[in-house]
């Protein structure tokens, strides 16, 4: 895992963290809540049931992926500093339902909550390398669902956000298969 | 005339002929189609509900009819039952298929994909995680 001891190197970070601040790339989730929720109530019912419904959709996948990351937390079987991954990774999640949940309310919308219960192939789940493809085929499925759902949203800024969410799984994809020793960019394209 | 109608034979001989190799042209591989299907993955899996309904079972069930699964209205009013050619449409544009499904995707627009798609379904539906919820 010597990337992952590279990438959290405290000089590494550091100097990762003063460029996105200086530079300003950084936008919380909950600016680009404030922004999509300003922009589609601005166009007046430009964004229907129809984004709402889409909305939605993603809220019910992130937080199934939020419970599958708990589960592989609580599982015993990830080792630093994949643990701490795994729960940053959890965190954006965590983030983007958070957006989600506002987003859909702001549109006049009720979000989804989460369930009780999830089911996950937890027999399959024996070691650290089975939750780490675990969670990269749901990543990888996050990325396809989001690239269907960009171009069918009523109103861009809908689009804009989501993609904005696909751009990060797409490097949760990325990392966790780099943590599996796989080839961390497949393909120059996805679907 | 008689070679009026000769030429409109001819034309519907060419017609089907041309419909035919475009079917066998679109025959689905499911091993490719499983490449496919993980593009589902992020809302379905095979055996249980997740955000979308499991597809174990999927070939001949009415749409909307999972047990305990919450279904778009638009989807329980869809009269669907699912089979290759009612998937092939649906899967081309979910939203244009059953305006107001959960789904909300673009689809799988490339047709040789679809049957791709499909054939993997059919052949998962016969696989033992699938026979063992029979």
């Amino acid at each position: 895992m010597s990337f992952l001891i590279l990438g959290n190197a405290p000089d590494a970070l550091e100097a990762r963290r003063s460029f996105l601040g200086k530079s300003g790339l950084l936008l919380s989730g909950a600016a680009v809540a404030l922004l999509v929720g300003q922009e589609a109530l601005a166009k007046g019912g430009k964004s229907g049931a129809s984004d709402v419904r889409i909305l939605n959709t993603a809220l019910g996948a992130e937080l199934e992926a939020i419970a599958a990351y708990q589960l592989g937390a609580e599982s015993g079987l990830l080792q630093k500093p994949v643990l701490d991954l795994a729960l940053t990774f959890q965190g954006h999640h965590k983030e983007h339902a958070d957006v989600l949940s506002k987003t859909i309310a702001k549109l006049g919308g009720k979000p989804v909550s989460a369930k009780d219960k999830y089911s996950f192939p937890t027999d399959t789940l024996k070691t650290q390398a089975d939750v780490l493809r675990f969670a990269a085929t749901l990543e990888k499925g996050a990325v396809s669902a989001y690239l269907g759902a960009v171009p069918v949203f009523q109103n861009s800024d809908l689009a804009k956000a989501a993609a904005s969410i696909l751009g990060d799984e797409a490097m949760h994809w990325a990392i966790l298969r780099n943590a599996l020793g796989e080839v961390p960019v497949p393909s120059a394209f996805m679907a | 005339m008689a070679g009026l109608l000769a030429g409109a034979v001819l034309a519907v001989a060419v017609g089907t002929a041309q419909a035919a190799a475009r079917d066998a042209a679109v025959r689905g591989d499911a091993k490719a189609g499983e490449a496919i299907y993980a593009r589902c993955l992020a809302c379905h899996a095979l055996a249980y509900d997740r955000t979308g309904p499991r597809h174990c079972g999927l070939f001949g069930r009415h749409a909307g009819s999972v047990n305990g699964f919450a279904y778009s209205e638009a989807m329980k009013r869809s009269k669907i039952v699912w089979g290759g050619r009612t998937l092939d449409r649906f899967l081309a544009n979910p939203l244009q298929a059953v305006p107001g499904t959960a789904m909300g995707y673009a689809g799988v627009t490339d047709r040789k994909e679809r049957a791709d798609l499909i054939a993997y379904l059919e052949l998962a539906n016969g696989s033992p995680e699938c026979r063992k919820q029979q």
